[in-house]
């Protein structure tokens, strides 16, 4: 079971880490300044987040390697981070309706972690869940903002609200690894998710004069390390220094 | 022999490095503080996950306490930090630091919660954005004496 709870550790971590990198990534380029803070906020809580995963990963590793090594020293097929939160930023629209997705589901996640019968998970789930309610407050605003917003905003939002729904059927899947840890009572039931995310999704796109995406093309495999052509251009932006340079520091 | 009382003192002279007006006592990160056979056991806890005082601060703890006594510092992240924690104290010095102190409200979606103004202390402000220059702060504006302002987020 130690290694089926390392893999769901590390799913968690390197959700968290690409998401915040990607987010990372509009730091100096949003529309106002005050936005360009919000996002990159969410982005360095995320990568707190994913710090905290990766240090338990390590130790319930013991071979050696640090959180750094983790994030920095792991190959693309190693990853098992959501595919969702690794699709390009695009354009806002397709960031925030990337982020929503993602919110209200990270949400729905850390409170069934609450329960869990793993302390440390308990722990940087009480911890995360008090920042994702900030999270999942700023996307659902800026989804009805712009949905309710002009014919312009309202047209692009849907769009994206559209594009990036074949990624969200993954959110609620189950891989080998959680099996066990469901049994257990370590790890959520993914599917459990599956109603309650779908009800805050349909009510927020409602209040945004938005409709909801019919049923098409899904995708998934991120969770076992099959992934989109993006992942790894991430991770060289991402690892590229440490590769160079292993071992360095500030 | 280093006393828990003087631990405390010690730490009370060391400031959040993104809001030096506040101790981190003040800002009621440290947990724990014990001493027993020759060591001192300190508990801190981080205010947001990826806080980046949090490294800074470790090293500060360890730089003050290390030359009188052997130190294990540890982190803990639950029970998680709320600004509950934060001392009255604390709260006073943000105010006259021009840092509007922790309000709690309704919270949600398009929140209407009222701080007041830290110049002026009028209550007919407006939340600009919930996240601010730091983790910790969203920002707002007096609507009279158009004063920009930090809040320091009410977290719960
Ligand atoms: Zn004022």
């Amino acid at each position: 079971m130690k290694n089926e709870l390392i893999d769901y550790v590390l799913h968690l971590a390197d959700t968290s880490l690409i998401l915040g990198q990607r987010l990372g990534e509009w730091c100096g380029h949003a529309f106002v300044l005050e936005q360009d803070i919000a996002i990159t906020n969410i982005s360095l809580d995320l990568i707190g987040q994913s710090r905290s995963l990766y240090q338990y990963a390590a130790e319930l590793l013991n071979d050696g390697r640090d959180e750094d090594a983790l994030c920095m020293m792991r190959n693309e097929r190693e990853f098992k981070n959501l595919l969702l939160v690794e699709i390009p930023n695009g354009d806002f629209a397709q960031t925030l309706a990337r982020q929503f997705y993602f919110d209200v589901y990270h949400e729905l996640q850390c409170q069934a972690l609450l329960n869990s019968k793993d302390e440390r998970l308990k722990a940087i789930a009480e911890k995360s869940l008090k920042e994702v309610r900030y999270h999942v407050t700023w996307s659902a605003e800026w989804v009805i903002r712009l949905g309710d917003g002009t014919q312009e905003s309202h047209d692009r939002i849907q769009k994206s609200i559209n594009e990036v729904w074949m990624w969200t059927e993954e959110l609620m899947s189950t891989a080998p690894y959680e099996k066990e840890l469901i049994e257990k009572g370590i790890a959520p039931d993914s599917s459990s998710f599956k109603i309650p995310w779908m009800n805050k999704v349909k009510e927020i796109l409602k209040e945004a004069t938005l409709t909801l995406p019919a049923d098409e093309t899904k995708q998934s495999g991120g969770k076992v390390g099959t992934h989109t052509e993006f992942l790894g251009y991430i991770l060289a932006d991402l690892q590229h220094i440490q590769r160079s340079y292993p071992g360095l520091k500030w | 022999m280093v006393t828990i009382d003087e631990i405390w003192q010690k730490l009370e002279e060391i400031s959040d490095p993104e809001i030096p007006v506040l101790s981190i006592v003040d800002l009621g990160i440290v947990r724990v503080v014990d001493v027993k056979e020759g060591v001192a056991h300190v508990v801190i806890t981080p205010t947001y996950s990826g806080c980046p005082a949090m490294n800074v601060i470790e090293e500060e703890i360890q730089s003050k306490l290390t030359p009188f006594i052997k130190l294990d510092l540890s982190t803990q992240l639950s029970p998680a930090w709320t600004t509950d924690w934060m001392s009255e104290a604390g709260k006073e010095k943000l105010k006259a630091y021009g840092i509007a102190p922790p309000v709690d409200g309704p919270g949600g979606m398009f929140s209407e919660v009222k701080v007041p103004c830290p110049r002026c202390d009028s209550s007919n402000t407006k939340l600009v954005s919930q996240f601010g220059s730091t983790a910790c702060k969203s920002f707002y504006q007096c609507n009279d004496c158009f004063e920009p302002f930090d809040h320091f987020k009410c977290h719960r």
